[in-house]
């Protein structure tokens, strides 16, 4: 139970990523708040960590909007108590060649993917200051960490996410806050299914991949959890890669 | 339990660091090879794990000595079946700044440091490729990273370990060997004990530390537990930072 007792909040809880973060939190222990625009979803997967013996709450959370974050911290706080950890899993995926990525796609992909980060580290610090420490994990990418040739506004927020959380751990280590970053590669999650059935990318891509297969979620779950949970309780500023070497080459 | 019924071989292991791995090893039901040159050190690790109900025994080894690795692996074999883990953590450390340091010193230090885990990592992988797969760890330092007023030969060797579980992990992927480097900031050990012996000396090894402390060996140890077991299984050819915030700034 490495997560006895303590409250967590997982933002795109409703998607495959979230949905194994959040079930593993809960067996660990840990009371969770599932935010996702997705409501039914969220609702289903809250449903299922209560029915299996774990509490949790859905509330419906827009990442891109401030008034939202505040509403669902202040959600978790009221139910379960100061929240502990933050997961900042919410993300957007889009493959966009630059000379052709219009400037609403542009924005679109840096609110969700690098202010969704921000308001969320943002609006949690208060009630992580309440709990006395915290833990945030901000979930990246490899292409937060190597670049290629189809992903150029992703990239580019996935990178914010990156730094944005060095300065984060930088800022808030006194107060017992710790920040870090999660880059994983290519995961066998909805989000990829366009890319990986392509005919000529999906190979190419899986090529790249020296262990030869996609990730799953739950490997990238238990990362986040060693993140979240005391194990780590020295790691802050630090960049977590879970892509089966892929950005060693 | 998260390493069950799996055989780590941990160098080092009659110090700070790799004792606590070896402990930490062994209750989570590793049965563990404890090396060192020091013996007495060592075998009183060992001694301390079977007396609290672990299974361990000691084999002196000296990393730089190639056939010291033949007959610590085959002692592995005879006693457990095999290596699933190995922690290359032994290591010599070195102040001396770079126009003062002799060419026997940086050698000496090379080849403890990036020479003995280079040939620890050629001598599990038969047994390794055996058992189908492993996990390799390469404890390196800040040093690898950042530059630093004293070291030459310790900041080198420790960054040479990157390229090395790099290497190791492209070249093993397929084996089902998974290589990774544990990047420690300060650790309160007797490594370092010299520079903390003075409140002066302490006070500027953590001055730039934003979580303002130094490192327990404990916490490293549970780094090297997660990249270790099954729960890293997609994560190779990367280093995890534990420095508390050290070089994110």
């Amino acid at each position: 139970m490495k997560l006895k007792g303590k409250v967590a909040v997982i933002s795109g809880a409703a998607g495959a990523m979230g949905a194994v973060e959040a079930k593993l939190f809960a067996q660990e222990g840990a009371k969770v708040l599932l935010g996702d625009l997705v409501e039914e979803d969220g609702n289903r997967v809250a449903g299922e960590i209560e029915a299996s013996g774990g509490q949790a709450l859905f509330h419906r959370l827009d990442v891109t909007k401030e008034s939202d974050w505040v509403a669902a911290i202040a959600a978790a706080e009221e139910r379960f108590g100061p929240v502990d950890v933050l997961i900042n899993n919410a993300g957007v995926y889009r493959t966009t060649v630059i000379d052709q990525t219009t400037v609403a796609d542009w924005d679109d992909i840096m609110a969700i993917n690098a202010r969704g980060v921000f308001l969320g580290t943002k609006c949690v610090i208060p009630s992580m200051r309440r709990a006395g420490a915290g833990s945030i994990v901000n979930i990246s990418s490899t292409a937060g960490l190597v670049g290629n040739a189809v992903e150029g506004a992703y990239t580019a927020s996935k990178g914010a996410v990156r730094m944005f959380s060095k300065a984060a751990a930088i800022h808030y280590a006194a107060e017992g806050i710790r920040v870090n970053s999660v880059h994983p590669g290519v995961i066998d999650t909805k989000m990829v299914e366009h890319l990986m059935a392509d005919p000529e990318l999906g190979p190419l891509v899986m090529s790249k991949i020296p262990m030869g297969r996609m990730g799953t979620a739950a490997e990238v779950a238990k990362m986040v959890l060693f993140l979240a949970s005391d194990d780590s309780s020295y790691t802050t500023g630090s960049e977590l890669v879970v892509d089966g070497g892929y950005s060693a080459q | 339990m998260r390493l069950l019924d799996k055989v780590a071989l941990v160098t080092g292991g009659g110090g700070d660091i790799g004792g606590a791995q070896a402990r930490l090893f062994a209750r989570e039901r590793a049965r563990v090879v404890v090396t060192d040159v020091a013996e007495e050190a060592g075998q009183r690790v060992a001694t301390e794990i079977a007396a609290a109900g672990g299974s361990a025994i000691f084999v002196r080894l000296d990393v730089a000595q190639e056939s010291d690795w033949e007959a610590a692996v085959r002692a592995s074999v005879d006693r457990f079946g095999g290596v699933d883990v190995l922690v290359n953590n032994a290591g010599i450390y070195q102040t001396d700044p770079i126009e003062h340091t002799a060419l026997d010193t940086w050698e000496r230090v090379m080849g403890v440091n990036i020479g003995g885990a280079f040939l620890g990592t050629k001598a599990v992988i038969p047994s390794m490729r055996g058992r189908g797969g492993g996990a390799i760890v390469n404890v390196a330092s800040t040093t690898a990273l950042v530059g630093s007023k004293r070291s030459s030969a310790y900041g080198a060797s420790k960054a040479a370990l990157l390229s090395l579980s790099r290497h190791t992990a492209i070249q093993h992927a397929a084996d089902g060997i998974r290589a990774n480097t544990l990047v420690p900031g300060p650790v309160e050990t007797e490594m370092i004990a010299e520079n903390l012996a003075t409140p002066e000396g302490k006070a500027a090894s953590v001055a730039r530390v934003p979580l303002g402390r130094l490192a327990a060996p404990t916490e490293i140890a549970y780094a090297a537990l997660y990249l270790a077991s099954d729960a890293s299984s997609y994560v190779t050819g990367t280093h995890l930072v534990v420095d508390g915030g050290l070089t994110a700034q």
